[in-house]
Formats: structure tokens, C-alpha cells, sequence
């Protein structure tokens, strides 16, 4: 909720920062003379500003509420507490004489080292006491173990700080609070603030730093490219296969009667089965090998490929098939010539399709079972706690789908430069 | 005898809900070499459908087609077309559009280059040659078209409503170019239209059509296109029989179109 609050702030807080900045600026192109803009959509345009807070505004969500160090400490979310706490509680023997005593905590981060504090026993028959915390984290504190009044001997704890106690009641002491567990010991939990444990979400440079060391280092006996690697490997060859076998399906499909007959059925019915839903059967037929992988992303291509085809056909103007034939072409010809060049804008469309879905399928392949691969670095971290790898992970097959779209993109306007021209 | 002969040309086909149509009946046609004949109609009247038919595009179901004495029995080069819009290659550049026909012929490359430059002379796009199709205003993409055609060298030239999507400034310049190039060339122009001062002014021979079926209702010989070919177009059509043909032949179709209307009124 919090952060959520924060985040929409700061895109209100931005938006007026940048319309007063930006007040009477910009060019005075044909488009920022429109009146109506709203309900024009040609007249929305992507703020570049707008674009930038927000990444950035990502970025600092990221430190503000992980208590990164990229980011001054004052910008900080409330952190864990972290340090030296007491509370006093106090003890009733069966005699209904009551004494306190002091408990001294020790909240430090996990696993690093920490003497417990010295303390003096102090008198009465209730003992002062010590511990140590893990941010975050809690602990039951066995304050009568020390003291003469066994718990054995009716003695309990009835008030922490003074506040009276029962089984179940929180009493909030510096640096956390204190719950009287069933059995009467009070269960010291640190406080946690507002920040995310790393646990959940590591801080920005601590998955950079994990992105370089298994980039030097490699992660499970392969480096960080041979993971990424193997992934596109996977992708290309699969949905080159599909692509191979899907564009002429899809072809004959937009231009036979039989053809389109037979397949209909098959590719209809194959094109909403999710390419997820056939891991089982790929595993339980192919195993978890190599193999089973490019079937499974070439099946995942080939449908999107051949329905790509076939309406890149069926979209031919039928005028031009007509001005081809009475110019005297061929068959062979007018495929070459028009079907072809016409339905590649058709076919690229598709191939960006199918190489979204390929990637998306090949991590999703990989999380299942991979000993290697994109999907398995991030599935194999998360058994292990790593989170900073899945984190570095996700962004990075984010990257990646964004690059390979980005590349489509842009083969597409360098081969086809006819698209939505007709 | 050498051109295109029609005779008692009916096509009627059926619909899906069990009905049937008839597109064209019995159309009879004589055209010698190097007529030019504008065909006019009201909309459904199957102007459309029997330049398909003479494209070889579609089947008669009765009569018989021959070109130079020739059974037509599908598309080929020696009848070329020219669409309304859309029919050009937009992968291709303005030259090699042009050239299409005879690349498709495997004509030798610098007898292709020559006929491709003297077209593009002709039609006035020498300076466009090596650019997009769709970089072309709509006139310019038709002249494009027209000198596709003529690339190819086709006895007959079928048009298709050519100038029907372009302005009217436009559409001017090019019925001057289109009466140019039958007279240089000498073609066998089959060329159908909604306009009827086009009609007349394109037209040696007009006919015009009648709907359900689809007939030919009246035929025309006309002077106007021989005017056209050395006079203003605009001269011509201050002529005073031109005026009187015009009249003539829009009473004649608005007569047809009422009693179009009238029919379905009374069928509804």
C-alpha cells in the first residue's frame, strides 16, 4: 500500500513538475497546434519526460525501499531496526512477590558475527537476560531460564515494561515489540520499517554485483552467455524450423482447395492449445533433452507461421493476381513475383508474434526442466533463496524479448518498406 | 477477320440460398483492330463482369469469345488490363512495374530498358523511373499502370473504371493521354465507365447497358473521340451534339434506374 501511495506521488508530483517546466517550450510542430486532442489519437504523442521519471521512478522505488546505497540514506524508506534494544520485564513468583529485569537484544544483520552484550545479573530473583536478533527476524527470549523463580515453581512473566501481560498480548518496546507467547515467554520481534527484506528484493547493486560475478564466473558450470546462449540457441532453431515447414503450410493453405481442407482443422484446433500446455507431453515423449525443447518451440512457431502465410495469401488484392496473369505470367511466376513480396509484411508480423511466444515459451520450458538455459538459472536460484539471480534474471529475459522485437522491427522496415503501403 | 468477337455471350450462376442470377444475357460484339468502345450502365448492369469475362477471368456459361480468331479461354498477354487503383506492385519501383511484362517474357535486359524508357516518355514519369509506386500521387500511379499495359504490347486493352478514383482536374489530363495513346498505338480499347461525359468523350463506339439481365441496351458511333485526339477536350465538349448525347443517354439510364428502384419497391 505504501508504496503504491509513493508511486502514484511521484507520477502526479512529475506530471506538474514537467508541465510547469516545460510551459511554453517545445516545438511548434503541425500536431502541438491541435485543439482537439482529446479523442485525436494521432495528437497523443509519448511524453519523452513522462518516459524517463518513469524509469527512473522504477529504479528509485527499487533503492528507495531496499535501502540501496546508490541513493543518499535521507531518501531512504524506514530500514529494520539495527543495534542495541532493552526491555524490562517483570516476573511474579508463586508467592505473589514481583521483581524486574532487564533484557538486552542485539539486532544485527544475518549472518554476521556478534558477541552477545555483556550484562550484570543484577539482583532480586528475577536475572537480566541477553540476545541476539537477526534483522527481520524474531525470536522467543527465555527470560526465566536464568532466574531463581522457576517457571516450574508457578513463577511468569506478567508485565513487559511495566504494561501487564497475558498469553498473546503485543507490547511495543524500542526497536520491536513483544509478544507473550502460549507458554508465557516473550517473543522478541525486531522491527521492520518499511523496507523489503534481501531476501525478497535485494537491492539494485547487489544483483549488478551478482550480474558481474556470474558473468566472470558462471552460474551451475555455465557461464552467464552459455545460459543466454543456449536459450536463444533454442529459440532460433525452433522457430527456424517452423518457420520452414509452417510458411509453405500456410501457403499451400491460402492457395489450394484440398489443402485448406485438411489443415484447417488441424491448425485451428492447434492454435489456442497454449505451446505450455504441451510440456507434459514433449517431456513424457522426448524427455527433457535438447530435442524436446525445439519441438516444443517449433510447434509454438509453426502454427502462428502458418496462419501468417496463409492470410498473407488470402490479403493479395485480387486485382494484382489479375494484372499479373494478363501481363502474361506464369504460376510459378505470379508466386514468385506477387503472392511472395505480398504476404512477407504478413509474415513478419508473424514471425515477431512467434518470437515473443517462442521466448516466452523457452523460459517457461526451462523452468520445468533445464540444465541450462535462461529459465533454469532463475528457477534453480529461487530454490536457492538467490533471489538477487532471479531478479537479474527476469530483467535480463526482458532484455532480451525487447532486443529480439526491436530486431524484427527493424528487419521488417529494412526488407519489407512496402508494408501498409498498398 | 482480325479483333474481338462476341457472340451471344450469357453467363448466369448460382447463389447459395438455392436462387440464381443472370449476369449477361446474350451479348453479341464485333470489334475490329484498333476500335476504341466505351461501355456505360447503371451499377449491376455486369459491365464489370463481362470485362472479366473478355480478361478470361471468368467463364461464360453460354456463347463464344475469339480474339483474332482465337477461342479466349483465359487471362493471357494479349489482352491486358488496366484497374481502377491497387493493382500495381508496390515491391516493385515504377521501372521495374513497367517492365513487368516483358521480364515475365524473359525479354533480353536492354530491349526491356528500351520499351520501359520510351513508355515512361510517353506517360511523363522519366523522372519518377526509380522511385516507390506508393510515392506516387494516384494519377501518376495510373499512368504507371497505363504504361504496364503497354509494356506488354496486348492487342486489346481492357479498363476498368482507370480514371474512376482520381480527381476531376486530373481525370481530365489523363482521358487526353488515354485518347494519345490509342491513337499512337492503335489499340483495341474496351473501356468502362460511370461517367458518361467520359463515355462519350473516350468512346467511338459507346454502348450502353441494361440490368437483370445484363444486355446491351443501345449502341452509339460517336465523332467525339476522333475530335479528341487533335482538339481541347474541353472544345469538344462545347460541341453541340455533345450536349444533346449527354442528355440522351443520362435520361436513358436514369429511366433505367427507376425502374430498378421501382422493381424492388414492388418486390419488397
Amino acid at each position: 500500500m505504501i508504496p503504491l501511495i509513493l508511486y502514484v506521488a511521484i507520477f502526479v508530483a512529475a506530471f506538474f513538475v514537467v508541465r510547469m517546466v516545460s510551459e511554453g517550450r517545445g516545438t511548434k510542430d503541425y500536431i502541438s497546434l491541435k485543439t482537439v486532442t482529446f479523442g485525436d489519437e494521432s495528437a497523443v504523442r509519448p511524453n519523452r519526460a513522462a518516459s524517463i521519471i518513469s524509469v527512473l521512478s522504477i529504479f528509485f522505488m527499487w533503492a528507495t525501499f531496499t535501502g540501496s546505497t546508490l541513493i543518499p540514506s535521507f531518501l531512504h524508506m524506514p530500514g529494520p531496526f539495527e543495534g542495541t534494544t532493552t526491555f524490562n520485564y517483570t516476573v511474579e513468583n508463586a508467592a505473589g512477590e514481583q521483581d524486574d529485569a532487564t533484557v538486552t537484544v542485539l539486532v544485527r544483520p544475518q549472518g554476521e558475527d556478534a558477541v552477545k552484550p555483556e550484562v550484570e545479573a543484577g539482583d532480586g530473583f528475577a536475572k537480566n537476560d541477553t540476545a541476539i536478533v537477526n534483522k527481520w527476524g524474531t525470536k522467543v527470549i527465555v527470560v526465566q531460564g536464568n532466574d531463581d523463580a522457576k517457571k516450574a515453581d508457578g513463577a511468569k512473566v506478567v508485565a513487559i515494561n511495566g504494561e501487564p501481560v497475558v498469553a498473546r498480548t503485543t507490547v511495543v518496546v524500542d526497536g520491536g515489540s513483544v509478544t507473550l507467547t502460549d507458554k508465557g515467554t516473550p517473543n522478541f520481534k525486531a522491527k521492520t520499517g518499511w523496507q523489503m527484506a534481501p531476501l525478497y528484493l535485494p537491492p539494485p547493486e547487489k544483483v549488478w554485483a551478482r550480474t558481474l560475478e556470474i558473468a566472470n564466473e558462471g552460474y551451475r558450470n555455465f557461464s552467464l552467455w552459455e545460459h543466454v546462449g543456449y536459450s536463444l540457441f533454442r529459440v532460433v532453431v525452433g522457430f527456424l524450423f517452423g518457420a520452414i515447414i509452417g510458411i509453405p503450410l500456410g501457403y499451400a493453405m491460402g492457395l489450394s482447395n484440398w489443402f485448406r481442407g485438411w489443415f484447417d482443422p488441424i491448425v485451428e484446433f492447434m492454435r489456442p492449445v497454449p505451446p505450455l500446455a504441451l510440456i507434459p507431453l514433449i517431456i513424457i515423449w522426448f524427455g527433457i533433452g535438447e530435442t524436446g525443447k525445439i519441438i516444443l518451440l517449433f510447434l509454438a512457431a509453426l502454427w502462428i507461421m502458418a496462419i501468417a502465410a496463409r492470410s498473407g495469401v488470402s490479403g493479395v488484392n485480387i486485382a494484382k493476381v489479375h494484372a499479373a496473369y494478363s501481363l502474361g505470367a506464369s504460376k510459378p511466376q505470379i508466386m514468385r513475383h506477387v503472392i511472395i513480396p505480398n504476404s512477407l509484411p504478413e509474415i513478419f508480423t508473424g514471425a515477431r508474434v512467434a518470437m515473443g511466444v517462442c521466448w516466452g515459451t523457452v523460459v517457461a520450458a526451462e523452468l520445468v526442466a533445464a540444465s541450462q538455459g535462461a529459465g533454469m538459472m532463475i528457477m534453480v536460484a529461487a530454490k536457492f533463496q538467490q533471489t538477487d539471480i532471479v531478479v537479474m534474471g527476469i530483467i535480463m529475459i526482458g532484455v532480451i524479448g525487447f532486443g529480439i522485437d526491436l530486431l524484427m522491427r527493424w528487419a521488417e522496415k529494412i526488407l519489407v518498406p512496402w508494408k501498409g503501403k498498398s | 477477320m482480325s479483333g474481338l468477337s462476341i457472340d451471344k455471350l450469357s453467363m448466369r450462376f448460382d447463389l447459395p440460398n438455392g436462387g440464381s442470377v443472370q449476369a449477361l444475357k446474350d451479348i453479341s460484339l464485333n470489334l475490329k483492330a484498333g476500335e476504341l468502345m466505351s461501355v456505360l450502365g447503371p451499377s449491376g448492369c455486369g459491365k464489370t463482369t463481362l470485362l472479366n469475362i473478355v480478361a478470361g477471368f471468368l467463364a461464360p456459361t453460354e456463347g463464344k469469345m475469339e480474339l483474332n480468331e482465337k477461342q479466349i479461354s483465359g487471362p493471357d498477354a494479349d489482352r491486358g488490363m488496366v484497374f481502377q487503383q491497387g493493382a500495381l506492385f508496390e515491391w516493385m519501383s515504377v521501372r521495374e512495374n513497367v517492365g513487368f511484362g516483358p521480364s515475365m517474357k524473359r525479354m533480353p535486359k536492354a530491349d526491356k530498358a528500351e520499351i520501359v524508357d520510351h513508355l515512361l516518355d510517353v506517360v511523363g514519369l522519366q523522372d519518377f523511373k526509380e522511385k516507390a509506386v506508393y510515392e506516387l500521387s494516384g494519377g501518376m500511379q495510373q499512368r504507371v499502370a497505363l504504361a504496364r499495359c503497354l509494356a506488354n504490347d496486348p492487342d486489346v486493352i481492357l479498363m476498368d473504371e482507370p480514371l474512376g478514383a482520381l480527381d476531376a482536374l486530373t481525370r481530365e489530363k489523363m482521358q487526353g493521354l488515354v485518347l494519345k495513346l490509342w491513337k499512337e498505338t492503335g489499340k483495341t480499347i474496351i473501356l468502362i465507365t460511370h461517367s458518361v461525359e467520359e463515355a462519350l468523350l473516350l468512346g467511338e463506339r459507346l454502348i450502353v447497358m441494361a440490368p437483370r439481365p445484363g444486355r446491351i441496351h443501345k449502341e452509339y458511333r460517336l465523332p467525339f473521340a476522333e475530335m479528341g485526339v487533335d482538339a481541347d477536350l474541353r472544345e469538344v465538349k462545347k460541341h453541340p451534339d455533345f450536349a444533346v448525347k449527354r442528355e440522351e443517354i443520362l435520361e436513358m439510364i436514369w429511366d433505367m434506374e427507376e425502374e430498378i428502384m421501382g422493381r424492388t419497391e414492388e418486390s419488397k
